[in-house]
């Protein structure tokens, strides 16, 4: 039986409502966005379509109901939690399962 | 040139002059106006609400400048003392003596004075003008009582004006009943219940005898068969005669009671002789209502630029009013002198309601109507009554409800009497594209005049916009079913400073990258608050959250201010080792500042710390806001130059930097017409001529090159000024999300003629409120980086990752021409 390992990454604090944050998690930079009341989302701060790290920098909100974030660079919309790409549903950014305890954010 | 000349600066006399100058008379001939006040024409029919918290500016239906501007001699304070019909000429109180081609008389009417004894004591007045008021003012003060003989429309209003002065105010009226003209008996009983129960004495069926010293206070007015009156001010106000004595005295044809006979071009017996107003007579009638005068005034207008018009035909004198509080409204025949008509009647004591419709014999058609202290029928039975509307059976019912006359007006009715506008003129309108309000009032000009008629031009455009099947749309996104241009008005009226409030009060959902960045602008011009405060900075577009430029490899440029485009060698200097030290990328940009490029998160703060000790400031280059005012070298320099550009240049940029706006807004200002800075491709330009500067706005370079259009020329700096602010806030007020200023011009129905209507004749009467919005943004300004810097919170997100102390890994550069760039495929 394996035990997926969770590894902290920061404290719910550090992460400001709807506004996001990159965090190195297993070499990887990793965006997280905090939508209260809702959840906490990981998703790859690699922008494939602009090809920056310039994720966690997008404004996040609802298109359809998805919540999503808008990259920076060309506002594609990726959609938090399954990263797929809203504009090009081919392009589908990584996630991460995020798991928060006693305020303790961590990653898969 | 021919010359035209006017003759009363009053409502009707100042519109006869818009009018030529719509018709472009004023490029033609040589106008001259002459009015007997030392006001510029004022709105007469709000006069006590001088004393209701309004200025005399605020009454003021145009400005001196305005005049001087269309080249129209404005003589004010001066009276004419003779037309000299022989030699086409006026002779003037001071000895001048002014030359007419055509000759226009408005001049107005005067207040009646019966004949009582004495009639000419001290603190005895009229209510007519602004001088009058001041009289009674200073009279009133440390005055207990006062009387107002005459219990019209006007006496009334009069009242108004005493009781605002805090005298305690009795009504004396000759006839049986208040406002007899417009009211029967029923309604003036109504009326005065209404009025005493505000604290005012009506005495009706009164005759004064005389007037004499009082005892216990300065005037008694000893009333016929009832006890005499102690007061201490006496305002007159039984009615107004035709001021016509200038025209008799001409020998011009005047009628019996007085009125200068018109005919239905509104000529009098001298055909180079015009008369308009409440001074003229047209089939034996005066008309004292300011909607005929206006349109008396077309047609002068036209007549004397030779246009076709149908002529003056009469003026429904039906009335709306607001007197002391107390809706009061007179319809067609409200006194049912047509023969066979009928009368149904809804006297609410309780309410204090009174509505009254007469009907023709059959039942079937509406002749008039009286309201007294509920007018919200009005539009719709004056409708039903102008256009004959076939009335439905039970027709009693509309005393309860008018909604079964909605939608039945033809396009013949007038919708605007002030400026002669139709249903059909408006449907029109909206059909060829003016959807909203503000566009179908610029267009058709319907509810500028007395505003009475808002209400019905928004149900007729709602209405088309319904049959034509349209919905516009230019809500912001999906969460708000808003313009942008509503949110800024809500969020300003209801005082939202934060997304959170403004989502919760009028939208649905997370809000979305494009109405977060269009809200977060709004709360800046707004308010002005740090765009990195807590409740803002999520907001932020990532240009705005990190204060600089994102570039394609998700680095940053970074770009200092340079006011003026005019920088010190030792700030130069600053800025090359700045550049050097963190190795940017330098390119002077078209604005005339130096753009450093390849800049990490991390650096910024760094970079900034250098260059604010160096004497910089934030440049906006990242927001939606002021970017740079280029300038020419101008005439400190240039053997040509006609003014000091530069100077300008960097005063303006000071004033507006940090303004944020629905897109980016670019300056120039050129020392002379060589136009070396290229003003007339930017947001705002400014060209130096011998008389000062020319102001051109709305200009594009970019994409779409748009040449700006000049709206005022050889402005004096304080002038400028105040007309850009003008400009600017309320493009910053009404235009769409990323719209820039050229195709906010394109799109502003009415284009450059409204604008000017608005910034300059301050048609909407919000300049005042224009300008101090902007004036609180200037006063409030801060360099965002310097305030950041100072506080670390906003500091946070500069660090690239939140669990390690690694910089942003840097991306493969390569050097190009001594520079460092990046190595990317394009």
């Amino acid at each position: 039986m394996s035990v997926i390992e969770k590894e902290k990454v920061c404290e719910l604090s550090e992460l400001p409502p709807y506004q996001g944050r990159t965090v190195v998690h297993d070499g990887e930079q990793v965006a997280l966005f905090n939508v209260p009341g809702i959840g906490i989302y990981a998703l790859q701060h690699w922008d494939p379509i602009g090809k920056a790290f310039v994720i966690s920098r997008g404004i996040v909100g609802d298109v359809n109901g998805h919540l999503c974030v808008a990259s920076p660079l060309y506002k594609q919309h990726f959609k938090l939690d399954s990263g797929e790409c809203i504009e090009y549903p081919e392009v589908r950014l990584k996630t991460w399962k995020v798991r928060v305890e006693n305020s303790v954010i961590s990653l898969d | 040139m021919e010359q035209i000349v006017i003759v009363g600066n009053g409502m009707v006399g100042h519109h006869l002059v818009t009018q030529l100058v719509e018709k472009g008379a004023h490029l033609e001939k040589r106008i001259t106006v002459i009015g007997e006040e030392r006001f510029i024409a004022y709105d007469r029919v709000q006069l006590s609400s001088v004393f209701s918290g309004k200025s005399r500016n605020d009454l003021m239906l145009s400005s001196e400048e305005w005049y001087a501007k269309h080249g129209i001699e404005l003589i004010l304070g001066c009276k004419v003392k003779k037309i000299d019909r022989e030699e086409k000429r006026l002779l003037l109180d001071d000895k001048g003596v002014i030359e007419y081609d055509h000759l226009v008389l408005s001049t107005g009417s005067f207040p009646f004075v019966p004949p009582i004894e004495g009639k000419d004591r001290e603190n005895i007045f009229v209510y007519r003008t602004l001088d009058d008021l001041s009289k009674i003012k200073d009279a009133c003060k440390g005055a207990k009582t006062g009387a107002v003989i005459g219990g019209g429309l006007l006496g009334l209003e009069a009242a108004n004006a005493l009781k605002l002065l805090g005298v305690k105010t009795h009504v004396v009226e000759f006839a049986p009943r208040l406002m007899p003209v417009q009211l029967d008996d029923g309604a003036g009983e109504v009326l005065k219940d209404k009025i005493e129960s505000l604290g005012l004495t009506v005495h009706t069926n009164t005759v004064t005898e005389k007037i004499c010293d009082g005892e216990t206070a300065q005037l008694r007015m000893v009333l016929k068969d009832k006890p005499a009156l102690e007061v201490d001010v006496i305002v007159f106000s039984a009615g107004i005669r035709p001021q016509d004595s200038l025209a008799k005295d001409a020998g011009l044809k005047t009628g019996e009671r007085g009125g200068i006979v018109i005919d239905d071009q509104c000529r009098t017996s001298d055909k180079n002789i015009y008369a308009i107003g409440e001074c003229a007579l047209w089939q034996e009638k005066v008309f004292g209502l300011v909607a005929p005068g206006y349109a008396m005034a077309r047609v002068a207008a036209s007549e004397i630029m030779s246009h076709e018009t149908s002529g003056f035909m009469g003026a429904d004198m039906s009335t709306k009013l607001k007197l002391l509080g107390v809706d009061v409204a007179s319809i067609g025949d409200a006194h049912k002198t047509t023969e066979g008509a009928q009368e149904m009647l809804l006297q609410d004591a309780v309410a204090g309601v009174y509505k009254k419709l007469v009907v023709d014999e059959t039942g079937t058609k509406l002749l008039g109507a009286i309201l007294v202290g509920d007018n919200s029928d009005y539009d719709a039975l004056l409708q039903c009554y102008l256009d004959e509307t076939p009335l439905p059976e039970h027709a009693a019912n509309l005393l309860f409800d008018t909604q079964m006359l909605q939608g039945n007006m033809s396009d013949s009715a007038m919708i605007c009497s002030c400026h002669n506008v139709t249903k059909g003129d408006l449907v029109a309108a909206i059909q060829a594209g003016a959807h909203d309000l503000d566009t179908v009032k610029s267009q058709t000009k319907a509810g500028t005049g007395c505003g009475g008629c808002s209400n019905m031009v928004k149900s007729v455009l709602d209405e088309q916009l319904n049959a034509m099947g349209l919905e516009v749309n230019n809500h912001v996104c999906e969460h708000f079913a808003l313009s942008r241009q509503e949110m800024f008005h809500l969020c300003q009226v209801e005082g939202i400073k934060d997304f959170t409030t403004l989502l919760a009060k009028h939208g649905t959902g997370h809000g979305c990258d494009l109405c977060k960045p269009t809200a977060a602008s709004i709360f800046a011009s707004l308010w002005n608050e740090h765009i990195l405060e807590p409740q803002h900075s999520a907001l932020q577009d990532s240009n705005d959250a990190f204060m600089a430029n994102l570039q394609k490899d998700g680095s940053y440029s970074v770009v200092p201010r340079v006011a003026g485009g005019e920088i010190t060698p030792d700030k130069l200097i600053a800025l090359g080792k700045v550049a050097k030290r963190f190795d940017l990328y330098t390119k002077i940009t078209g604005g005339q500042r130096v753009d450093l490029f390849g800049a990490q998160v991390e650096q910024l703060p760094g970079i900034w710390q250098s260059l604010i000790e160096a004497g910089f400031e934030t440049g906006h280059a990242y927001g939606k806001s002021l970017r740079t005012v280029k300038s020419c070298v101008g005439s400190t320099w240039c053997r040509f130059g006609v003014d000091d550009s530069v100077g300008l240049a960097i005063e303006l940029e000071n004033r507006y930097k940090g303004l944020r706006a629905p897109h980016k807004i670019k300056f120039a200002v050129s020392g002379c017409t060589r136009e070396c800075a290229e003003a007339q491709s930017k947001d705002i330009g400014v060209i130096a001529t011998e008389n000062g500067w020319n102001l051109y706005v709305c200009g594009n370079g970019g994409m779409r090159p748009r040449h700006a259009d000049l709206i005022a020329a050889d402005l004096s700096k304080s002038e400028l000024v105040t007309l850009i602010d003008r400009v600017l806030m309320f493009y910053v007020r009404t235009a769409d999300r990323l719209q820039r200023t050229s195709v906010w011009m394109e799109n502003l129905e009415g284009g450059l003629e409204y604008l000017k209507q608005v910034v300059i004749e301050d048609s909407l009467q919000i300049n005042e409120s224009l300008e101090s919005q902007m004036q609180l943004l200037v006063d409030t300004y801060q360099c965002e980086w310097a305030a950041t810097l100072k506080a670390p919170e906003k500091l946070a997100r500069f660090k690239p990752f939140i669990n390690s102390e690694s910089n942003s890994p840097i991306y493969p550069y390569e050097r190009i021409r001594g520079q460092r760039i990046p190595v990317k495929e394009v």
